[in-house]
């Protein structure tokens, strides 16, 4: 348990973690590194596994095999009190027949901090609820609770603070403003701060890093703009934003460019991937494709573009969005940013979606056990 | 027009009876408050025949009544101490921990309740026939425990039901162990839910005249004088007693509230 | 260079193997914690059930003591002899038990449903009577429905009672009584049961044209049954062995099991025959409530 001496950080890395619950299982073999004194975000949606992860690193949950590791330390079956980890809960926890004082001073005085007066001022201060001391959880607002909860997790200087979901039943604006607030915390304090969440624009606001979660694994780990720009599967491009995904054979190669053919329109897709006769599918989003007219001349850069018809036009203030459907019966969204011109195209229109190669992105194939939606190639025969 | 008045009328109608029953149930007890001012014409303190404040200037005047009343404290305090701890280490087990034999052990703790308290009585003291043991204030109290304990596992068990799991989660968090985690939070939270099972027991206790009847022997507790009274001539001094019972009882609930929302600082239930 | 924490006794066990031992232990029973109460329940609830079914089928006297001598006619004699007074037992426990549903669930609905912030005042007065003791409080019904009370003389009035009717010393105190002295035991699990409905559901109901009497018969009634079958027990399985109610408020001829359970052992010291009497109104209520369980599931009940 930290001592109060110098703070030492160390990376927390997950070898190997595994968790099963009977039959189910919730997390399979885990391989991640979380660097020291970066913020850190799981993302996924619910029963991906995300925050029996995060209960593993605290020690309410011991893994059925792997390893928790701070460092070269291993804390895997370490209990939660032993760990120089915090955790700030969904539900705040906070203890209801205590003061918020006595909440924020629990950690301190668990380990013999004798005078907490002042520790507990200046983290109050930090939260932003000075002089609520003396009060109880029950006559606190949501926000001001969860406040409390980072307060009573972040005044034991832990290496590793979780979050689970703690913004999750705050309304919209209050969690913008808490989404700021914990980040600059994590700034001046330094710790390395674990999120856990299945908001994925909360997720990229606030994390230097993201790894993606599904069912049990990490599909995808990266900077926000990497996952955003490059995602690497259809599950990963759909989670964080929208995206729309082509399928399609690989046909040719144009120098650096692989051609993909999609029922019958060749497209470029930079890079080499699949070989020729393969299946290669790939995504584009709706904010980097425009709606040409069809007898428009087309941009030597916009080179590739799918004809289809406007099947709808829906102007939400941002932008305007159009969905196009196209030959083979697929519906492709674009989003036009709102810069004051008039729409581009009309229901009914028919139109060109185009794109410039370089804002495409490889997909790649789905396995069976990984699927969110099933491959082509591997429709079975529904009920 | 009348719709309106209809509709109103069917809405308070309901709390309108709801307040008569309630009215009802009060009877009985304005009377026992009522007679304890009688000056009783004869034996039997059934007409009202004058006003009075002698019974309760001196309510321990009538022989035996509180000695009677100080039997029944004495056993209520025992069998209330020894019933709420083995109710709430039950409480604490069923709750808790799932385990194979959990429903059937459920189960034995609910029997009891279900029994006709003629029956279990009755068991008893064919138990202590049986065993040829003479029957007195310590099968009283025997006795007392074994119908309380099932009434404070309930009681307990509705407590610790709602108890948020992730409060000891967090306090381990925290750096409390196991130890530090039950004293600090679970029996602070688990406190008011023992509070109450032990005063149901008490006041079950206190009250009880049927087990009590079947096991005392010679021994007299307060119920059992009123019992004997009622052939003989009930005075108005058990009356008293009767009305400092409701009032204290009325007083410790009202107490009770008035802590529990001094330690939550909740304003509603 | 990443400093290291000296490794401390004892050395950590696998994680697996450490899982599977927690798991097991949430297996087994937390001795500690029920072995104590459970000892009290099997010593002083079944072994007592147990000599009380043997006491029953011995014969002898307290003079020449008793022996187990498996004598089941003892059951035929009890019932023979005392076929009115079971029979009787469960017709006022009956009448008593539907009163007390009358009565009590429009209490019940009104404390749920439209006493608003007065409901745990109104909760607490539903159990405050019963603060006073039971014996009292019976007396107390002696004095109200005395033969020159105004109950008698409003009864009289009205035309309900003769000119020389009485309520005293007559069934229909004895069923009066035992309805006001278990009427709690029904309420509070009409209560807990009525509290637990979603108002919006009844919202739902009159939204989709139902009338108010509709949607009670519907929605809430259906609902409130783990309550009624609750309540229902906890009233009729006591007021069928009381007899300190028509003690003090019947007469002779109107006894109850339990007056004549509580005699034989007590004053006439017929052990036998009172326990069989006893092990009869006890399965009766076994009965019943296995029944009762099985129509509506027992995880209400525990």
């Amino acid at each position: 348990m930290p001592d109060g001496g110098p703070r030492r950080l160390r990376d927390l890395r997950l070898a190997g973690l595994r968790k099963t619950f009977g039959d189910f299982v919730a997390v399979d073999d885990l391989d991640l590194t979380i660097p020291a004194g970066s913020f850190f975000a799981l993302l996924g949606p619910s029963g991906c596994g995300k925050t029996t992860t995060l209960r593993m690193v605290a020690g309410l949950e011991l893994p059925t095999s792997g390893q928790v590791l701070l460092g070269d330390e291993d804390i895997s079956t370490l209990r939660p009190y032993k760990r120089p980890v915090n955790t700030v809960f969904q539900s705040y926890a906070l203890f209801p027949h205590l003061t918020i004082e006595d909440n924020v001073a629990f950690g301190l005085r668990r380990r013999g901090v004798k005078d907490t007066k002042r520790a507990v001022g200046e983290m109050l201060e930090l939260v932003e609820l000075s002089g609520f001391g003396r009060r109880k959880p029950g006559q606190l607002s949501g926000g001001q609770q969860q406040r409390v909860a980072v307060a009573r997790a972040l005044i034991n200087e832990p290496e590793v603070l979780l979050l689970d979901e703690p913004l999750g039943a705050l309304d919209l604006k209050l969690r913008r403003q808490m989404q700021l607030e914990l980040k600059s915390i994590q700034d001046r304090v330094g710790s390395t701060f674990v999120h856990v969440t299945h908001d994925q624009e909360e997720a990229m606001t606030m994390a230097d890093t993201i790894a993606v979660m599904h069912s049990g694994r990490v599909e995808q780990l990266g900077t926000p703009r990497d996952l955003y720009e490059r995602p690497v599967s259809r599950y990963v491009a759909n989670f964080l934003g929208q995206s729309n995904c082509l399928d399609g054979t690989v046909v040719d190669r144009d120098g650096a460019d692989t051609v993909v053919e999609v029922h019958g329109v060749r497209l470029a897709l930079p890079g080499r991937h699949a070989s020729p006769g393969r299946p290669q599918s790939f995504g584009v989003r709706p904010e980097k494709a425009v709606v040409l007219a069809s007898s428009a001349t087309p941009d030597a850069a916009l080179r590739n573009g799918v004809p289809g018809t406007v099947m709808d036009v829906s102007f939400t203030g941002l932008s305007t969005q159009y969905v196009v459907r196209t030959s083979w019966g697929q519906e492709l969204a674009v989003f036009a940013q709102n810069d004051g011109a008039d729409a581009a195209a009309h229901r009914g229109d028919e139109v060109v979606v185009a794109w410039r190669p370089e804002h495409a992105f490889p997909l790649r194939e789905e396995s069976p056990a990984g699927a969110s939606e099933p491959a082509p190639a591997l429709a079975t025969a529904a009920p | 027009m009348i719709v309106r008045t209809v509709r109103a009328a069917r809405k308070h109608l309901v709390l309108a009876f709801g307040v008569l029953v309630l009215l009802y149930l009060f009877l009985p007890v304005f009377v026992v408050v009522a007679f304890s001012f009688n000056d009783p014409a004869g034996r039997f303190n059934f007409s009202w025949s004058g006003f009075t404040l002698d019974s309760w200037r001196d309510p321990c005047s009538v022989p035996g009544m509180c000695d009677s009343v100080l039997l029944s404290l004495q056993i209520g305090v025992i069998a209330t101490l020894v019933a709420t701890l083995l109710g709430t280490l039950l409480a604490f087990g069923l709750v808790r921990h799932s385990f194979r034999g959990r429903a059937g052990t459920s189960l034995l703790v609910f029997l009891p309740m279900a029994t006709p308290e003629v029956v279990m009585g009755a068991s008893l003291l064919t138990l202590f026939v049986n065993a040829g043991v003479a029957t007195g204030f310590w099968t009283i109290v025997i006795a007392h425990i074994l119908f309380t304990v099932s009434f404070v596992v309930v009681t307990v068990k509705a407590r610790l039901a709602g108890f948020d799991s992730r409060l000891e989660e967090a306090a381990m968090d925290l750096y409390a162990d196991e130890w530090q985690t039950f004293r600090r939070i679970t029996l602070p939270l688990a406190a008011p839910g023992i509070f109450a099972g032990a005063l149901l027991a008490f006041a079950l206790s206190f009250d009880d005249f049927i087990i009590t009847n079947f096991n005392s022997g010679n021994t007299i507790t307060f119920p059992m004088y009123v019992w004997g009274a009622a052939q003989r001539g009930v005075p108005p001094e058990v009356n008293v007693i009767g009305t400092g019972m409701f009032l204290l009882a009325l007083l410790l609930v009202g107490g009770a509230e008035v802590v529990r929302k001094a330690r939550t600082g909740a304003s509603t239930g | 260079m990443t400093a290291v924490l000296p490794r401390e006794a004892p050395p950590t066990e696998p994680a697996a193997e450490q899982e599977a031992e927690a798991r097991a232990a949430r297996r087994r029973p937390p001795w500690l914690l029920l072995l104590p109460g459970l000892l009290w329940l099997a010593l002083f609830f079944l072994v007592p059930m147990l000599t009380l079914a043997s006491t029953s089928l011995q014969t002898g006297s307290l003079q020449t003591g008793y022996s187990l001598t498996w004598t089941w006619s003892t059951y035929s004699d009890a019932w023979s002899t005392y076929g009115d007074q079971l029979v009787r037992s469960f017709l006022y426990a009956g009448s008593a038990t539907v009163l007390a549903l009358l009565i009590g669930y429009p209490l019940a609905y009104a404390i749920a449903f439209k006493a608003g912030r007065w409901r745990n005042l109104m909760l607490v007065l539903v159990i405050a009577p019963f603060f006073t003791s039971f014996l009292i409080r019976t007396l107390a019904w002696k004095i109200v429905l005395a033969d020159q009370g105004w109950v008698v003389g409003a009864l009289q009035w009205i035309g309900l009672l003769g000119e020389n009717g009485r309520l005293l010393a007559t069934p229909a105190a004895v069923v009066l009584g035992l309805t006001y002295n278990f009427l709690p035991f029904m309420v509070l699990p009409l209560y807990a049961s009525l509290e637990k409905i979603d108002p919006r559901l009844l919202e739902a109901a009159t939204d989709l044209y139902a009338t108010p009497a509709r949607a009670f018969w519907a929605v809430t009634w259906p609902l409130s049954i783990p309550g009624v079958v609750a309540g229902t027990l906890l009233t009729f399985i006591p007021a069928a062995g009381d007899y300190v109610n028509v003690q003090f408020l019947g007469n002779p001829g109107s006894q109850m099991i339990g007056n004549v359970i509580q005699s034989r052992f007590l004053t006439v010291l017929d052990y036998p025959v009172a326990a069989a009497l006893s092990i009869t109104v006890m399965l009766t209520v076994l009965v019943l409530v296995l029944s009762y369980v099985r129509r509506v599931g027992a995880k209400e009940l525990l």
